[in-house]
């Protein structure tokens, strides 16, 4: 990876030890999807309380930039009302997509994500979770949005 | 069209063929990926092509362009023999007794489409079976799940052994009276086995059904003779065997083609039209709707001479002699590999898992090395269900590929252990 070498090291870092990666009990919110190119699988978990995301967790399997950016997520978003995780979840989409310059504070760790946006076939590794957290938000409860067709 | 300017066999050259000769007939191996020399390894994906071939199509198009069997003038004409031409080169190529047992098509998919609509519908009904493989790429699963929900019909499968082959052993009981086609990889792209076709086109017809082959891997990568294989229809690409895209077609048996239906209607594949309704020409130009890609074929065809100047069992015995060199190498580096290990009933398409670093991961960190492979689950997620794996990385090897380059790729996995310990 051209990634820089500390940036590296923050995506394994997380990748080897995902931080909240467990099951949430009794969570009111949780979602599932995931990634048919490479099989990469996210599930999220949050408690909502008083508006903001009290508790928040993932489960799942892939690559080093989903699931570090899935284990980056849950940190970034713990304690967040709604709407800032939401605009946190907009602004890292911008950063993916080369429209956002991330702000160091803000952005902490996930920072380390921005190599990635050399890799186009690799951003939608990088969002997946941020998908699964926007769609837990929605309370819409199953994956994204249009059921797939069946035949 | 083309003179054949191909590489001579020099003795003593891996598998009879000179490999380095054949790389000079492919600009694009020369390109580097960053300070690093480009190692293609996914040809299984799609092939470079030689000179000789962006040539003819770029000669086609600059000096005898005009639509085929149309033009009552000189460029049409030269039109028309050029795209029959190819037809030509195409059936010899697969060992076809005329030309027009040829549909041209713009690639497997559209192929096995074809026979899953023209064939399906107009011969399958509720009670009737279609039997597919679990290693089949989804263009040869997606078209008959379309069918069978349309005629009623029943999809079964062939599952697969542990060691990637077509588990035989409950054939008696899969392939019945009720069985009216059987659909079947001749190489599969996922795990790189080779099928026993005349075996199962034997069984197939002892029980009235017929059988259809995706050679989208095995018509690049091993001689073909349809007849002996007593094959019905074999969809093959063009783009996979140093042909440009959109470019493939159908082979079948007169008999065959001659009771499907068209898929597409248009111009062309009429004979005459009626307020209510049309007569269709017969195969295989009743197939051919529409405008094709009268180019493309044309450049198909100098592949094909391309192909045949080097001898396919010329480049069968490459392929299984590089094949067996990366799966020595690779097992001995500590991959897991999926699909058979002896390179003798194999193609060169290495699915493997590399400890643990996720296929996409290992390709990325490959790519920095200028080793291009693919990772992914290789449109055969049944076959990835079957081992576990929602993925794999594969490396794929072709005419023009070296001993070193395996090397280049083992070199590189060791960068990615590295960065991953
Ligand atoms: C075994 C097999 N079948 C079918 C296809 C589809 O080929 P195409 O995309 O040229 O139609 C491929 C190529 O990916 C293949 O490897």
């Amino acid at each position: 990876m051209a990634l820089d070498d500390i940036y590296k090291e923050v995506i394994l870092d997380h990748y080897k030890n995902p931080r909240n990666k467990r099951e949430l009990p009794g969570a009111e919110l949780q979602c599932h999807a995931n990634n048919p190119l490479c099989g990469d699988e996210i599930t999220v978990f949050a408690h909502v309380d008083g508006g903001a995301v009290a508790e928040v967790t993932f489960q799942g399997a892939g690559c080093s930039i989903s699931q570090s950016s899935a284990s980056m997520m849950t940190e970034a978003v713990t304690g967040v009302k709604i709407g800032d995780a939401r605009g946190l979840a907009e602004r890292f989409r911008g950063m993916m997509a080369g429209d956002v310059e991330p702000a160091e504070d803000e952005f902490g760790d996930l920072v380390a994500l921005k190599g990635v946006v050399q890799y186009p076939i690799r951003i939608k590794c990088a969002v997946l979770a941020w998908d699964v957290l926007q769609e837990a938000l929605d309370g819409a409860g199953s994956a994204s949005g249009a059921q797939p067709h069946t035949v | 069209m083309n003179e054949r300017t191909v590489s001579v066999k020099t003795a003593g050259a891996v598998g009879g063929l000179d490999v380095g000769a054949i790389r000079r007939d492919f600009p694009i191996l020369s390109r580097t990926v960053g300070e690093h020399p480009l190692v293609f390894l996914d040809s299984a994906a799609t092939s470079q092509k030689p000179n000789q071939v962006i040539d003819a199509e770029a000669e086609f198009t600059r000096h005898h362009n005009a639509n085929a069997h149309r033009g009552i003038h000189m460029l049409g004409e030269e039109a028309t023999q050029a795209y029959e031409g190819a037809r030509a080169t195409v059936a010899r190529f697969l060992g076809a007794p005329e030309p027009e047992t040829i549909v041209f098509t713009r690639g497997v998919t559209e192929s096995m489409n074809l026979v899953a609509q023209g064939w399906g519908r107009t011969h399958l009904r509720e009670g009737d079976e279609i039997l597919i493989t679990e290693m089949e790429h989804h263009s040869n699963i997606v078209p008959w799940q379309m069918t069978a929900a349309v005629t009623g019909a029943t999809l079964r499968y062939i599952p697969l052994t542990d060691d990637g082959l077509l588990d035989l052993s409950q054939l008696g009981s899969l392939l019945t009276e009720r069985t009216k086609i059987v659909s079947v990889t001749g190489m599969s792209n996922a795990l790189g086995t080779i099928t026993p076709l005349r075996q199962l086109a034997d069984s197939a017809h002892a029980v009235g059904a017929i059988i259809a082959v995706d050679a989208a891997q095995l018509a690049p990568h091993s001689p073909i003779d349809v007849q002996a294989l007593d094959v019905d229809l074999l969809g093959f690409t063009g783009h996979k065997m140093l042909g440009p895209t959109a470019s493939g077609g159908l082979y079948g048996k007169s008999d065959v083609l001659e009771s499907m239906e068209p898929m597409l209607g248009g111009g062309e594949m009429i004979h005459e039209v009626f307020h209510d309704h049309s007569t269709y020409k017969s195969a295989p130009f009743k197939f051919e709707a529409g405008t094709m890609p009268i180019a493309q074929q044309v450049g198909l065809a100098a592949a094909i001479d391309y192909l045949d100047g080097l001898g396919m069992a010329n480049v069968r015995a490459h392929e299984e002699e590089i094949t067996r060199y990366a799966l020595d190498r690779l097992l001995d580096a500590g991959a897991t590999v999926y699909g058979p290990k002896d390179a003798s009933i194999r193609g060169g398409a290495v699915s493997f898992w590399f400890k643990d670093v996720h296929p996409h991961d290992l390709a990325t960190i490959l790519n920095e090395q200028g080793v291009a492979i693919r990772a992914g689950h290789h449109c055969a997620q049944l076959a990835m269900r079957r081992y576990g794996v929602p993925a794999t990385a594969r490396a794929s090897f072709y005419v023009y590929n070296t001993k070193d380059e395996v090397d280049a790729l083992v070199g590189a996995l060791d960068h990615a252990q590295a960065i991953f310990s």
